[in-house]
């Protein structure tokens, strides 16, 4: 199925082109890292040394955590065969013979699916003759989403991230340089090898190529995962692909980018969805996981939930993300039933602006991106529940 | 490894074919410690749950400390060190199924089964658990039974799934 409707084509012309030429065309196609950071994904795969001699490890990131996304689910689910025949180019531009598709210890069924496309896939010849993809699952841990946490866990430790430098690039999985992409990432490159870097990259803005999955859920007609440019604004993706609002049918606040990334107010929503346009929003395009809130929700109570969620997920490594996102989950909890301190509120604020940068990882600057938003953007509710 | 005989469990054993599936698990990798979270994943399917005993044996069978194999079992969220029930059913209350009523559903499953979240039932029938995002928010709240997830749900709904667990 996946052959008659175009699948697989993309491998002939991929293998009569230069690895280093394919680098260049995904360099050309603006093709940015869909799992959250943005990171231009041609750029990355250049920066595996030219000369190694060892080998090179293609590292797939499925596990996909980031709440409010759902993406990768349903590409492991539905078109698996993408993601193998994306594998097979980015191995050839890299030069990998060994790669490793890491999904999320939740997804038994996708995780299912994805190994028989594998089966399917070696039984057909498009995999063996050195090249291989090993299918490997997690065991439940938000941080191994974080490329080094994810590479620490696949090599059988607890997933702690580690400290770059040395980048993944040069000493990644095993101790060899490793590229680590998304799901969704890779499954872009079929098309860009088969219609050519210059249409994916008219497809979206002048600094992002091509489209992306968004996923959409929360107070919304229908949720769901919708396709569309990266030069999408907030309020088409809501109002026009969704259907619109429901709970009170008033728009309230909306998480653009999985929960890490800062809310936005109604009246912010005009925004394209690349990666530049959400970061000049101040806050991040991350998974493109979008939860929308209408009038009827409370902030204080979403902040509680999402505190809850970081406290839990902080893998305990650096000390300023370890104790403040159990010391903040707490405050929210406590501002939530009345009984919170007045200056609790300034003290979330100040202990989360003073624990930025200061860690190993991206994930405290990430729970900072609610905890601050979520109070600056609606205090009133906030204060209303301290005074 | 004298310690692991001393403290393995005479149940805790893998047969011969498992045995064959370890090394088949351990050879895929350029180090043969990556198959450690798959391995644990089989010892918790073949004996229930991963006690300090059957970390031992797993340690065994990688040439590594008990405590590394522990460090990482006490690491990840799906592996149990105690004896879970028979089905686990694990709501997830993150923001989407929050939103969604995943707090409700959650109250029902606790009051029917009269449990708290984290505990077993008497007859060891279902654990229940709060997770976080399962990543199917668009059919929020969802849980996970086993190995399967299910959305949309409602209190009555959570109530007569679970009860189709045997």
């Amino acid at each position: 199925m996946y052959r008659e409707t175009g699948g697989y084509s993309a491998l002939a012309k991929a293998r009569a082109i230069e690895p280093a030429a394919i680098t260049e065309m995904v360099k050309r196609s603006n093709l940015r890292g869909l799992g959250g950071a943005g990171f231009p994904t041609g750029m990355k795969w250049s920066f595996i040394p030219k000369n190694h001699t060892g080998p090179v490890y293609l590292v797939i990131n499925a596990d996909e955590g980031e709440p409010g996304t759902f993406k990768d689910r349903y590409l492991l689910e539905r078109d698996p065969h993408a993601l193998i025949e994306g594998m097979i180019i980015a191995a050839r531009a890299v030069g990998c013979a060994l790669a490793f598709v890491y999904i999320r210890g939740e997804y038994v069924q996708p995780w299912r699916r994805f190994s028989a496309a594998v089966a399917e896939a070696y039984d057909a010849g498009y995999l063996g003759h050195g090249f291989d993809v090993v299918v490997h699952r997690g065991a439940g841990a938000y941080i191994c989403g974080e490329e080094t946490g994810l590479i620490s866990s696949l090599e059988g430790r607890k997933g702690w991230p580690k400290l770059k430098p040395p980048f993944p690039a040069i000493k990644g999985a095993f101790g060899a340089p490793t590229v680590v992409n998304n799901v969704e990432t890779i499954c872009h490159l079929p098309h860009i090898v088969n219609r050519g870097p210059e249409w994916f990259a008219g497809l979206g803005t002048k600094t992002q190529g091509g489209t992306r999955l968004y996923s959409v859920s929360g107070r919304v007609a229908r949720p769901g995962v919708y396709e569309a440019s990266v030069s999408i604004t907030l309020r088409e993706l809501i109002y026009d692909l969704a259907g619109g609002v429901t709970g009170n049918g008033r728009l309230k606040a909306v998480v653009p980018g999985g929960s890490s990334a800062a809310i936005l107010r109604a009246d912010e929503i005009d925004v394209t969805m690349d990666v530049d346009g959400l970061r000049n929003a101040g806050t991040m395009a991350g998974s493109a996981g979008v939860i929308v809130m209408d009038e009827t929700v409370s902030i204080p109570e979403a902040l509680m939930v999402v505190a809850r969620f970081y406290a839990h997920e902080s893998c305990g490594q650096c000390t300023p993300c370890r104790e403040t996102t159990g010391w903040i989950y707490k405050m929210s909890e406590r501002i939530l039933e009345g009984k919170g301190r007045k200056q609790d509120l300034d003290t979330i604020l100040d202990v989360s602006r003073r624990g930025t940068g200061t860690t190993i990882c991206a994930f405290y600057d990430g729970a900072v991106g609610p905890y601050i938003s979520y109070i600056e953007k609606f205090r009133a509710e906030f204060d209303a529940l301290v005074s | 490894m004298e310690h692991t005989a001393q403290t393995m469990s005479a149940g805790a054993r893998f047969t011969d074919a498992q045995l064959a599936e370890v090394r088949r698990l351990q050879a895929l990798y350029p180090d043969k410690r990556a198959a450690l979270l798959p391995v644990l994943h089989m010892a918790q399917d073949t004996f229930g749950y991963v006690s300090l005993d059957t970390e031992a044996y797993v340690a065994a069978l990688f040439d590594l400390s008990p405590a590394h194999v522990h460090e990482v079992v006490t690491f990840y969220t799906l592996y149990f060190q105690q004896p879970k029930g028979r089905h686990v059913v694990a709501v997830c209350h993150n923001l989407s199924c929050h939103l969604a009523g995943a707090r409700d559903v959650l109250a029902r499953l606790r009051t029917h089964l009269g449990i708290e979240v984290g505990e077993t039932t008497d007859d060891g029938r279902v654990t229940l658990l709060g997770v976080e995002c399962l990543c199917a928010c668009e059919e929020a709240p969802v849980a996970q039974l086993d190995d399967r997830y299910e959305g949309r749900l409602t209190p009555e709904r959570a109530v007569e799934l679970v009860e189709q667990l045997s």
